[in-house]
């Protein structure tokens, strides 16, 4: 409970510093998202009031961008690359095993909490394609095959 | 200043129009007819449509309600490619729009439809493919929304921030998915939209529509023990002939009031009754307010998409507003006491039908404190556009009408009470009460006119024997938000401020005939519309609602005299604080 009074707190911070700047919302919804993890919807209704932006606009752009999220993303983010090479090298069907290993879809996150799936555009690796990323950890050449080794050392 | 005029060639012909002016403009000179769908002169003016590509020797074709004149110019209007682009625009936002015209209230009236008409258009399914469908969001009781019509044009969006500075609607989403939605898909219901309707008046095609209430109506006017009372507001005589194709401004309340009849209603009243008796308790309301130490500014409480933003964005400003009922809830109110006495018509026999220019008054309606005689005080209300589209529904000729009659005992009014549909009518018709009431001499011009004409916010001083006060009046709920920050830091100081939450008043209300953004680049109907009442208060002999006959009757009869306990008990409200988000 303190933790996220102390949250809130750093939030109004952030929109008291940048309360009269020009273009001020995409900086502290990203902000916002690295305090909390996400831009949830009294999230996004402070930094409306706080800025003096409808809840529409800050709605809008939280879901015109990809990288804005509006639930808490899993322990575990994987990113799968669909880039043209991934692409040609098989990547779907990686992705399409790992929903089926999880059970969640592409987009979503498991229910445990636990892993967070999403498909993104080339990531610059295309000598490792397929490739595929969780949190910082770089996987390639993988195959679908590889998928539940993979996902097993993140399990315990 | 002289403005300096740019010479240039459209379609062959010469013109000369102001620098600034857009090439869509200046092509009118031309007699030259460019399409549009997204621009909507003053609100939407984003180029985002693409229908109104010119050629003027560009690499690309420019969108001409965007493009400034340049001099000498040369534009085309007419060449193969330009009409290719245009229909091809066209097919594509047909591609993605459920075509279903014979269940569109907007059919023939849809800037869509007209476009696909005269560009030539088929099936509009040259782009066959994915099409979104959305959920119909029929939640409000006043609007309507159905995406699946949506042609992602941003002209409600525009109108709700920026005219109405609410901002409940905006694009979600982006690309394929874009659509016009309420944030985290909350209802309009949820979110704190006042109802106003003027997303609807502005949308180009039938994706935005009021709450209908016709049937309602229709099933009252078939049950033989209901005795069915209707009234009609002001500014709906002033448009009523426009869906009918009489010409913008023609009033029409004596087709109106026989057309009424025809349908069946019992008894035809004319709220402008209302309007003259809201002029006396708010005039005493504000001259009580004045001398005796009362909440100033007062403001005006007749619209109540203006009192539905106050209470949600303003709510530090419920003390200020007038506690009067607008005009159609105290006629409501007193149909059904006195007119039910005086007729002897059990109460729950009884039936008020209220034709609005407004989509607001349906909340407003449903608010549980206006229920003065332990029901509701109106039972419903419908817009100008659904009396039309019943009147048509009951095969009634309306322009070849005799004139008829409104009823007595509740429909003899004043000017004042008629230019209540025009911003700066209720502020004038309060101010003509309020000089005699106060000096006892008889006022000598009764024009106020720096409170008349379209502006957003006209400010007025006003000397009354030996009160001197400030007044403001105000439309478009965020001209009202602006002011109201200028009151609250003490920038600005007044007495008394009337707010009508739509541009131009009732005359333009949300509930009215939809005015194309084509007839809107050349005609203002909030002008227009209003100088038909303003027409027809300078021909009238009595101007002043405190010389109303009737009014006089009424409380000699019935409720005493203005602010009276009785009158407090009919005629008076109280306003609540509301969440801007619940959900």
């Amino acid at each position: 409970m303190a933790e996220n009074a102390q949250k809130y707190e750093k939030l109004d911070q952030i929109i008291r510093q940048h309360k009269d700047e020009p273009g001020n919302l995409m900086p502290v919804m990203q902000e916002a998202q690295e305090i909390f993890g996400c831009v949830p919807l009294d999230v996004q209704e402070r930094i409306a009031d706080g800025l003096g932006v409808t809840l529409s606009e800050v709605y809008g752009v939280a879901t015109f961008y990809s990288q804005f999220a509006l639930e808490p993303k899993g322990k575990y983010v994987i990113s799968v690359c669909l880039g043209t090479a991934c692409y040609v090298k098989g990547s779907q069907q990686v992705l399409d095993k790992i929903c089926e290993e999880l059970g969640t879809a592409s987009g979503k996150t498991s229910d445990d909490g636990m892993f967070t799936i999403q498909a993104t555009r080339c990531i610059g690796a295309c000598g490792l394609a397929p490739v595929m990323t969780i949190n910082d950890e770089v996987h390639g050449r993988i195959t679908a095959d590889d998928v539940p080794a993979i996902l097993g050392k993140y399990k315990v | 200043m002289d403005e300096r005029m740019i010479p240039l060639m459209i379609d062959g012909i010469k013109v000369e129009v102001p620098e600034g002016t857009t090439v869509l403009e200046a092509a009118k000179k031309a007699h030259v007819k460019i399409p549009t769908l997204c621009f909507l002169k003053d609100v939407n003016e984003i180029g985002a449509c693409r229908m109104c590509v010119v050629d003027y020797g560009a690499r690309a074709l420019q969108a001409a309600c965007v493009l400034q004149v340049a001099p000498n110019m040369i534009i085309r209007t007419n060449t193969p490619e330009v009409r290719e682009a245009r229909r091809t625009v066209l097919e594509l936002i047909l591609s993605n729009h459920d075509k279903k015209c014979l269940s569109c209230v907007r059919s023939q009236n849809c800037e869509l439809q007209k476009l696909s008409v005269e560009l030539g258009i088929e099936n509009g399914d040259e782009f066959k493919g994915e099409q979104n469908t959305y959920d119909v969001d029929n939640v409000s009781p006043c609007v309507v929304r159905d995406n699946n019509k949506c042609i992602l044009c941003r002209r409600c969006v525009s109108t709700c921030i920026d005219a109405q500075g609410c901002g409940v609607i905006g694009p979600v989403q982006r690309g394929f998915k874009t659509s016009i939605e309420s944030p985290w898909n909350l209802h309009l219901n949820d979110m704190a939209c006042i109802g106003c309707g003027q997303c609807i008046t502005n949308c180009p095609v039938g994706a935005l529509y009021e709450k209908e209430q016709i049937d309602i109506v229709w099933d009252m006017l078939a049950d033989k023990d209901l005795h069915v009372v209707v009234q009609t507001a002001p500014a709906v005589r002033a448009a009523l002939g426009e869906e009918f194709g009489l010409p913008m401004g023609t009033n029409v309340t004596g087709q109106m009031a026989e057309a009424l009849r025809r349908m069946g209603f019992d008894k035809v009243f004319d709220t402008n009754f209302g309007a003259d008796l809201t002029i006396m308790e708010e005039a005493t309301e504000l001259i009580d307010r004045l001398k005796n130490g009362g909440v100033l500014p007062m403001i005006t409480s007749c619209s109540p998409g203006w009192v539905k933003y106050c209470e949600t964005y303003h709510p530090d400003f419920i003390p200020n507003l007038s506690s009067c009922k607008s005009p159609h809830e105290m006629m409501g109110a007193v149909i059904k006491s006195y007119y039910a006495q005086t007729m002897n018509i059990p109460i729950d026999k009884l039936r008020v039908v209220s034709v609005m220019p407004c989509t607001a008054k349906k909340f407003e309606a449903k608010r549980p404190e206006l229920a003065a005689n332990g029901m509701p005080d109106v039972d419903a209300v419908i817009t100008t556009r659904e009396l039309a589209k019943m009147i048509k529904t009951a095969g009634i000729d309306f322009p070849s009408l005799p004139e008829g009659t409104f009823d007595p005992l509740l429909s003899e009014a004043s000017g004042a009470g008629v230019i209540f549909g025009a911003t700066g009518g209720v502020m004038e018709a309060a101010l003509r009460t309020a000089y005699e009431t106060l000096t006892g001499k008889e006022l000598q011009k009764l024009d106020f006119s720096d409170v008349r004409g379209t502006q957003g916010i006209k400010e007025a001083s006003v000397e009354i024997g030996n009160l001197k006060f400030n007044v403001a009046v105000v439309n478009g709920t965020a001209n009202a938000g602006q002011l109201l920050e200028q009151v609250r830091s003490g920038k600005k100081n007044y007495q008394f401020i009337e707010v009508m939450g739509c541009p131009g008043g009732c005359v333009t209300g949300g509930g009215q005939p939809v005015v194309s953004a084509q007839t809107r680049l050349t005609v203002d109907p909030r002008k227009v519309r209003a100088g038909a009442l303003y027409q027809a208060d300078a021909g009238m002999k009595l101007r002043k609602s405190h010389e109303n006959p009737s009014i006089k009757k009424l409380y000699e009869d019935f409720l005493e005299k203005p602010n009276s306990h009785k009158a407090h008990y009919l005629l008076h409200t109280h306003y609540t604080k509301r969440p801007k988000y619940s959900k």
